[in-house]
């Protein structure tokens, strides 16, 4: 907002520095913890630091006080790789179906909303259940699989209906109109216009899966995820090892959301030329 | 739709049937027996400890909602009616975003080193004189509690209300100023009426997400505080299956009670078609 002559009101500045403020609550505990993981072998869990090194870093990978993180490790992104293809799979075909009203379709969106408001644990417990009771031996790549779903899917859809609320239908007729079949409409068509926002669904598939916590717990069997890992060191590590391990994973996740950003931006700039995008994703 | 369909039927239908179903089943110290009894609710709703849980979550949503709405609302405001280049608003609203996609366990301990007895806060206190001795309700109290809530669910708030605060038309902020409006009075009377199904949903995310705690409550009250989420784990932890999940359900009707409270005060389904 400007005012008449141009200037910046002076809301504008205490607006700013609110702003400001609220960037440094965010990511200023995050940067502690992060400074402190290269505490020296002497350090303690709190400032000041006592040297510098790579020794807890060290540590995470000998694991010589820790859990089995590696483990975690390697159970942790393969999931999050599969929950992130079924969450694009599910979300686009959701969003596509949605496009028309359908019988029962109300019923399945309320079923989506549940999925997301219900709480996380509650949920966990009553797959836990079902397993247990049917029988069937509880993993991360089954009932923790499905778990993670229900957290990552509702969220998919939203961004797909934004995505598909958007999307001009003329360009499917178009095609069909020059004889396209239905799977080279998808193909060629409403996949490369939605890509963006494929992406985006992916972003929160891998990411929300990598760090779930509340519905893996009674999902994943006798085997931990990563976020379970740092949970339950969190109660029995007292030295900066767990501030490596934060920093390790928080790095690893700002690659992921680089790329997928990055990802999506190149495509903006690509479609747009150098123009700003004037549409809100 | 048919393999959304399924996913939900099988991992949240099922499930919270099963939850509800176990809810009644009777158990003893090695076992769950199939039942139709209400003794595991008559033993919840009895339990003292069940209306200490229920108030303490309840005044924490409260306060939790109460200041990422302040938050939100503030920081969203600046992004969508302050800043003037689209691309360095979409820029700050990522920087806002980012540490959603990061751990929630991990952004959650980073306060630990802050809030300590030998934190940076309280050495930065007791060095600039400002305090003789550290501040102890910093850490491992409700105020840390309440600290990290704000923490991790502001961002749950700031995206629907600058989603809602973006559709607002800005000649509006013309018209209301030459109909003599004041900044404050085309905030109240013009930018709130308009975000209301934003702050609707942003609430209904915070508070269920509060009342769904797990570790927040456990890990930065230091043992002091149980969440009702976290009597649950220890029920499990000890097979009481049948107690959890009347606890569950319970639970379950609670927030859906405080998520039509308010559903009634903002009719968020009309409020979203009629901005279409």
């Amino acid at each position: 907002m400007l005012t008449a002559a141009g200037r910046r009101p002076w809301t504008f500045y205490a607006l700013a520095a609110f702003f400001a403020l609220y960037v440094a609550f965010l990511y200023g505990p995050m940067i502690c913890i992060f400074i402190l993981s290269f505490q020296g072998p002497q350090g303690a869990l709190v400032f000041p630091m006592r040297g510098v090194s790579l020794h807890w870093f060290a540590e995470l990978v000998t694991q010589t006080e820790t859990g089995d993180i590696l483990g975690a490790i390697s159970r942790s992104i393969p999931l999050a790789i599969i929950v992130m293809a079924a969450t694009v799979a599910v979300s686009v075909a959701g969003g596509l179906a949605f496009r028309d009203r359908f019988r029962g379709g109300a019923a399945l969106f309320y079923a989506v909303i549940v999925s997301l408001v219900a709480p996380g644990y509650v949920l966990g417990i009553g797959i836990g259940l079902m397993f247990q009771l049917l029988g069937l031996p509880a993993h991360w790549y089954s009932s923790a699989l499905g778990a993670q779903l229900t957290w990552t899917l509702p969220f998919g859809l939203l961004i797909m209906f934004a995505v598909f609320g958007r999307f001009n239908r003329s360009y499917e007729e178009a095609a069909r109109d020059l004889g396209a079949g239905a799977g080279q409409i998808l193909r060629l068509v409403v996949i490369p216009i939605v890509l963006p926002g494929i992406i985006a669904v992916a972003l929160f598939g891998f990411t929300l899966s990598y760090d779930e916590f509340a519905r893996t717990l009674q999902t994943s069997g006798s085997t931990n995820t990563l976020p379970l890992e740092i949970w339950s060191m969190t109660t029995n590590v007292t030295s900066p090892v767990i501030y490596a391990l934060g920093t390790v994973t928080t790095a690893f996740s700002f690659i992921v959301i680089g790329a997928a950003l990055s990802a999506i931006a190149l495509i903006q700039r690509r479609r747009y030329g150098r123009a700003l995008p004037v549409g809100r994703h | 739709m048919a393999p959304l369909l399924a996913v939900l039927l099988v991992f949240v239908v099922a499930p919270l049937a099963f939850v509800v179903a176990v809810s009644f089943f009777h158990y003893d110290n090695f076992a769950i027996i199939p039942a139709f009894s209400f003794e595991n609710y008559a033993d919840v709703l009895t339990a003292h400890l069940t209306y200490e849980l229920y108030v303490t979550m309840i005044w924490f949503s409260l306060l939790t909602w109460f200041f990422t709405l302040i938050i939100g609302f503030t920081v969203a405001y600046f992004l969508v009616f302050h800043v003037r280049n689209p691309l360095i608003a979409i820029g700050l609203f990522l920087v806002c975003t980012v540490p959603f996609w990061t751990s929630n366990v991990i952004r959650m301990i980073s306060w630990l080193p802050l809030l300590g007895k030998q934190g940076l806060i309280n050495s930065a206190l007791l060095a600039t004189g400002v305090t003789r001795q550290p501040l102890q309700f910093l850490l491992f109290s409700d105020f840390s509690v309440v600290v990290s809530y704000v923490h991790l669910f502001t961002i749950f708030m700031i995206v629907p209300i600058f989603n809602s605060m973006s559709r607002i038309d800005r000649t509006l902020f013309e018209a209301a100023a030459d109909a003599g409006s004041s900044r404050w009075q085309t905030l109240l009377h013009v930018v709130v009426p308009l975000c209301k199904s934003g702050i609707a949903l942003g609430s209904i995310f915070v508070v269920t997400l509060v009342m769904g705690d797990f570790y927040v409550v456990k890990v930065m009250s230091g043992g002091s505080r149980a969440s009702i989420v976290s009597a649950m784990y220890d029920d499990i932890s000890t097979l009481l299956f049948p107690h959890a999940a009347a606890n569950a359900v319970i639970l379950m009707i609670i927030v859906v009670i405080m998520v039509s409270l308010i559903l009634r005060v903002v009719d968020v389904r009309k409020e979203l078609a009629s901005q279409r």
